[in-house]
């Protein structure tokens, strides 16, 4: 991926929960028109960078740039008007409001009337099935297409930086293949992705670079195809 | 046959006042999962603000519509001074912050005003009876019902219809997710104070020319009330006030109607207990929520 401008740029960020020292010192940068990936084991601080940067959790130092401008002390609710939404981890979507509602939701931040018509249109585009439950309580919908219902939300927000927090995450096989190819045409059409996922295979197959957390670490970085290849990657992620 | 009819119709004034203030109660809840025990003394509030303006020749109508909107914006102040900081370290700290501002509302009110019991001016609210099928019929039922009926379907509307209503109902369901959307929670905790606070101050004036009364203390049994009717109903469900809050009314009136009146308010409690002991969430309430 050559030179690119960073998008967004994580400097030795440091996130504590109470005693819990959860992000040890993050670096990290996301180029425009990226897909990178986060990858590593259960608690090692994955969730902890897209809520840090989501500013849901607060930093105890460092910094957060985004388009050149330190976002570390922004709260959560202007952070999205940036340009930066986050599809959390578990999918989040409001159980008891309607599949439109959820959408609507998604764009509460803009007044572009027309805008909002166009997008929620391609959402629906996207994902045919949301389409045929539009006006069917949200918490009705199968595990999948729940996901697709978190994914359309946050494309709602017309994001510049997706933020996906373990989108596989209860799938079946074929459900999983599906959203990651949403997630590869996601950011064909412009929009910069930071995946999170447990599924590393995944994850590297579509993600331009990569890196490997560690208890709150970053313990290797660099192109998502050199790394699939290394060793011990393969040993502790890609099961051998 | 006429008795069980007058009885019900009282029953329903009554449990729509209780229904008013159960709203609030209820939405509060939903979104920030805190008794708010100062909601019952915000009624008392409310009515005093209205008997100030009836005082100064103000009609009905401006004396509740101030009533009203002092009380939202005295909500909007006591979530902001007693309970956004506290809120996040621990409910129970909110609880007693809440139990402060209850007896803080009602001593200072005593103490600029005086315990005496007031009332309306003569002329504030000029009752009239009427008959029909034999049932008396007062001007006074008329009222309650109508204004009850009327903010309750502007609070739907708004609840329903418009982008502020779906952010309450999303940060009522999940917060933080509501954050990431770009909703400013701690807003729309505010709004959702302006308006139930809004709602107690109507209940307020109601039920001081209902039952004729104004003082200091008159929030605590009608607040207890609501909150029985909205745990009644399911605690965080606004349908679910409304019906418990006319449910309780018309029980209490029924039972003083026919010789029980010694008994109204230990059979309001022994319904509550009931209740949480047959259908614990409350007759529409919604279990544990679904999160997946």
């Amino acid at each position: 991926m050559g030179r690119v401008e960073p998008l967004l740029n994580l400097e030795d960020v440091n996130v504590h929960y109470g005693a819990i020292w959860a992000l040890k010192g993050i670096n990290l940068t996301v180029g425009e028109g990226e897909i990178v990936s986060l990858i590593g084991a259960n608690g090692a601080g994955k969730s902890t960078t897209l809520r840090a940067i989501s500013g849901i959790v607060k930093t105890s130092s460092g910094r957060i740039m985004y388009q050149g401008e330190d976002i570390t002390k922004t709260p959560a609710h202007d952070i999205v008007k940036k340009g930066i939404a986050q599809v959390p981890e578990g999918r989040r979507i409001f159980a008891n409001l309607t599949v439109m509602e959820n959408l609507e939701l998604g764009a509460y931040i803009r007044k572009d009337t027309k805008g909002i018509k166009q997008d929620m249109e391609s959402v629906l585009d996207r994902f045919p099935r949301l389409r045929e439950r539009i006006g069917q309580i949200a918490g009705t919908l199968s595990g999948g297409e729940q996901q697709m219902l978190a994914i359309g939300r946050a494309l709602m927000t017309r994001p510049k930086l997706m933020l996906l927090d373990e989108p596989s995450m209860g799938l079946a096989p074929l459900l999983v293949k599906e959203i990651f190819s949403i997630i590869q045409e996601i950011n064909k059409d412009g929009t910069t992705i930071l995946l999170v996922e447990q599924n590393a295979r995944m994850a590297l197959q579509i993600a331009h670079r990569a890196y490997v957390l560690e208890t709150g670490r970053i313990v290797l970085e660099g192109s998502a195809q050199e790394l699939a290849k290394q060793e011990d990657v393969k040993k502790a992620y890609l099961g051998g | 046959m006429h008795d069980l009819l007058q009885q019900l119709l009282n029953g329903l004034s009554q449990g729509s006042i209780y229904a008013l203030i159960a709203v609030g109660y209820t939405m509060i809840y939903g979104i920030i999962q805190l008794i708010n025990f100062a909601h019952g003394d915000v009624i008392m509030v409310g009515a005093y603000v209205a008997l100030g303006c009836a005082l100064m020749g103000l009609g009905l109508i401006p004396s509740l519509a101030i009533a009203m909107l002092s009380c939202a914006i005295l909500g909007v102040i006591i979530e902001r001074v007693a309970y956004r900081r506290v809120r996040p370290v621990s409910r129970l700290a909110a609880l007693t912050s809440a139990i402060g501002v209850s007896l803080f509302l009602e001593y200072i009110m005593m103490y600029f005003l005086g315990a005496d019991i007031r009332t309306y001016p003569a002329g504030f609210f000029p009752e009239r009876t009427y008959s029909i099928f034999g049932v008396t019929i007062n001007n006074k039922d008329l009222l309650v019902l109508g204004t009850t009926l009327v903010l309750v379907i502007i609070l739907q509307y708004i609840i329903y219809r418009t982008r502020t209503g779906k952010a309450m109902r999303a940060v009522s369901f999940d917060g933080q997710a509501a954050q990431l959307m770009g909703v400013n929670v701690n807003s729309t905790v505010a709004i959702t104070f302006f308006i139930g606070s809004a709602l107690a101050a109507a209940a307020g004036l109601l039920y001081g020319i209902y039952f004729n009364t104004v003082q200091p203390l008159m929030g605590l049994m009608p607040g207890l009330k609501a909150f029985i009717a909205a745990v009644l109903g399911g605690i965080g469900s606004i349908p679910g006030a409304m019906l418990g809050g006319i449910l309780l009314g018309m029980t209490e009136s029924l039972v003083a109607g026919f010789g029980g009146s010694m008994y109204r308010d230990a059979v309001a409690f022994i319904i509550l207990i009931l209740v949480l002991l047959i259908r614990p969430t409350g007759l529409l309430g919604k279990g544990v929520q679904e999160k997946v």
